[in-house]
């Protein structure tokens, strides 16, 4: 290798700069959420806090996980989490792995049939009106069957991709040979060896199912039903005016700091599982996204 | 026993290769495979109920919809909806709400992925980059309720650290989730920071997919990293570039319902109203199904005619088009 030029360290001298401006903007907002949600609301209120947490306290929290309504939505969001994504993970696996033989007949009519719908949707009304003339609206079914759906086209192309590059076809004739059907084909030998791409798989599915929102809005009227999202909604963001009036009485503006401060608590308890899951996926997650390139 | 592929039957072990095997009847090779079949069903009816249904049912458009009546006894009554909805005193301000906030978005958050990515690719520290990456694209995995209660919180305006450090530099205290005029900045600007860092991945694979010994001739060449960057990268990834720039296009109507819909409030609605969140209220609040209809077919065919323009721009260039 050639000695780098002046130029060539000052640009990246510049890039270094810039990448590190960069790496600050992105993490400085969720470091401030972490430190604040553990700081006395007051100073956090009064715009004293902003490096390292003062006057530490775990009052929000507590209020946080006493409250039935937090823990429920977060136990409805944990069920729609993991009966949803098997339901993805099933869908996805069993109708990928088939349309990747080529041996069956009319695979690319079907993925024809199923590509279109990445381009054309059905509207958010006819949906509706669907959804409550199948009896659904209101049910635990519907929030693991749309919005995030119940298996993505995207997916589908992305798992394909990997079982046509990944399967040898020696394995499965080998296999057919001794007499293994399909389906004990792809439980015995095609999954076992899949463990990539069904991580990426899951991983995409369950985040979609956590973070959903509209499905929940749209499909729920029983509070009780309420995933996690759609409470912090309530919490987050229906008094955000209000706050914004002066209050005078100075027990009133207390009460209103500390309403105002958990809601840094709440944020960090609803990005936690997501967050920490992530760093140990991101490698896979990485590489389902170039899977299924072009895209976006 | 029943399913074995093509070919294995007839070739046996060792000689016959599976794509030599002698044709059998596309009947007896279907029903050879049946089981393969059946693994799809489950997600083609799935689709077929969830997705083709109700996107037929989107000829509520032009029936006047009525619940006892169903999707298909309701009574035609061609555009009225449309002309309805293209004659109401809000039509103009949704479509401009809905145009510029996306276009908005376009042109602030296309191009700072590649800068980034094009930024990655050339530092020489691997574990800057991967700490680099690592955080940037964090962001991505939190939802639009947490990261819209993250925007209240930091522009709140007594209780907000934006408005804390404003003060502190001298500066007035500013209304910005009330103002209608903050809505599309802080719109655009909390989504790049959500997804930038999501967004280069795309480009670093194409970047990665770039000729190493181009660049080696390059350096023997006497190519500063300047001009590398210029004149090997930049051109490598274009392709990239504009099939992304023609997908994001073809979306620029279909800007996202849950984001908007969230950082709604009473005071700044004349910016924030845009056609998805004007269909949720107009057909679910309201039941006004057909009308509601209507209103989303319109925004579905704008944005596919801009698919369509962009696309047949991008080939007019002398570059490549989806098709």
């Amino acid at each position: 290798m050639i000695k780098p030029t002046m130029q060539d360290r000052v640009l990246q001298t510049v890039l270094y700069g810039v990448l590190s401006i960069a790496l600050v903007v992105v993490i400085y907002p969720l470091f401030f959420v972490v430190i604040a949600s553990i700081s006395d609301p007051v100073r956090v209120n009064t715009g004293e806090v902003w490096i390292v947490p003062l006057g530490l306290t775990l009052d929000g929290y507590r209020e946080i996980f006493t409250d039935d309504q937090i823990l429920r939505g977060y136990w409805n969001s944990v069920l729609y989490t993991v009966f949803g994504t098997l339901l993805n993970l099933v869908l996805t696996i069993s109708s990928a792995y088939a349309l990747s033989r080529r041996d069956m007949v009319g695979r690319n009519l079907i993925m024809g049939v199923l590509v279109f719908t990445m381009f054309f949707t059905g509207g958010l009304i006819p949906l509706f009106l669907l959804v409550r003339s199948l009896g659904l609206y209101d049910t635990f079914f519907i929030m693991i069957l749309v919005m995030p759906n119940a298996v993505s086209v995207f997916n589908i192309v992305i798992a394909r991709t990997f079982f046509q590059s990944n399967i040898p076809q020696e394995l499965l004739e080998a296999a057919s040979m001794d007499g293994c059907s399909d389906f004990r084909f792809l439980v015995s030998v095609v999954i076992p060896i899949s463990g990539a791409i069904i991580a990426v798989l899951m991983v995409f599915y369950a985040v979609s199912h956590w973070n959903a929102f509209f499905g929940a809005l749209v499909f729920l009227k029983s509070e009780s039903r309420y995933p996690l999202q759609l409470i912090l909604r309530g919490i987050l963001l229906s008094h955000q005016l209000a706050d914004d009036m002066w209050v005078d009485d100075s027990d009133a503006l207390k009460h209103q700091m500390l309403a105002e401060s958990i809601k840094y608590g709440v944020i960090v308890v609803a990005s936690i599982p997501v967050l920490v899951l992530y760093p140990f996926v991101q490698k896979h997650y990485v590489r389902g996204v170039m899977l299924g390139s072009i895209k976006g | 026993m029943i399913a074995k592929p093509a070919g294995s039957r007839t070739g046996g072990l060792a000689a016959t290769p599976t794509l030599a095997a002698p044709r059998r009847s596309i009947g007896r090779r279907m029903l050879q495979s049946y089981q393969l079949y059946l693994l799809v069903l489950p997600t083609l009816l799935y689709i077929g109920l969830f997705v083709y249904a109700p996107l037929y049912g989107q000829i509520i458009a032009f029936k006047d919809f009525k619940p006892f009546l169903g999707v298909f006894g309701s009574n035609w009554v061609g555009l009225k909806h449309f002309i309805r909805f293209f004659t109401a005193p809000s039509f103009w301000r949704l479509v401009d709400n809905t145009v510029m906030l996306s276009v908005y978005q376009l042109v602030a958050g296309f191009p700072l992925p590649i800068i980034l990515a094009l930024a990655m690719n050339v530092v020489p520290s691997r574990r800057f980059r991967k700490t680099v990456q690592l955080v940037t694209y964090a962001p991505h995995f939190i939802s639009t309720v947490v990261l819209v209660g993250m925007l209240s919180v930091f522009m709140s305006k007594n209780f907000g650290l934006v408005n804390h450090v404003l003060e502190n530099l001298g500066g007035e205290r500013l209304f910005f989730l009330g103002q209608p005029g903050y809505f599309r900045s802080l719109y655009v600007w909390s989504g790049i920071w959500q997804d930038a860092g999501w967004g280069s991945i795309i480009f670093l694979a194409a970047l990665s997919a770039i000729d190493p010994e181009l660049h080696e001739a390059a350096v023997v060449d006497g190519a500063t990293m300047w001009q590398r960057v210029i004149k090997i990268d930049i051109p490598g990834i274009l392709p990239t570039i504009v099939i992304l720039l023609i997908l994001n296009t073809g979306r620029v109507m279909s800007i996202g319902f849950e984001k908007a819909f969230l950082m709604q409030n009473a005071l700044n609605l004349e910016r924030s109203e845009i056609i998805a969140t004007y269909v949720y209220k107009m057909g679910l609040l309201q039941a006004q199904y057909s009308f509601a209809s209507a209103v989303d077919l319109f925004n579905a065919v704008i944005n596919f005619a801009l698919l369509l323009l962009v696309n047949r721009l991008a080939k007019a260039f002398g570059q490549t088009g989806l098709w």
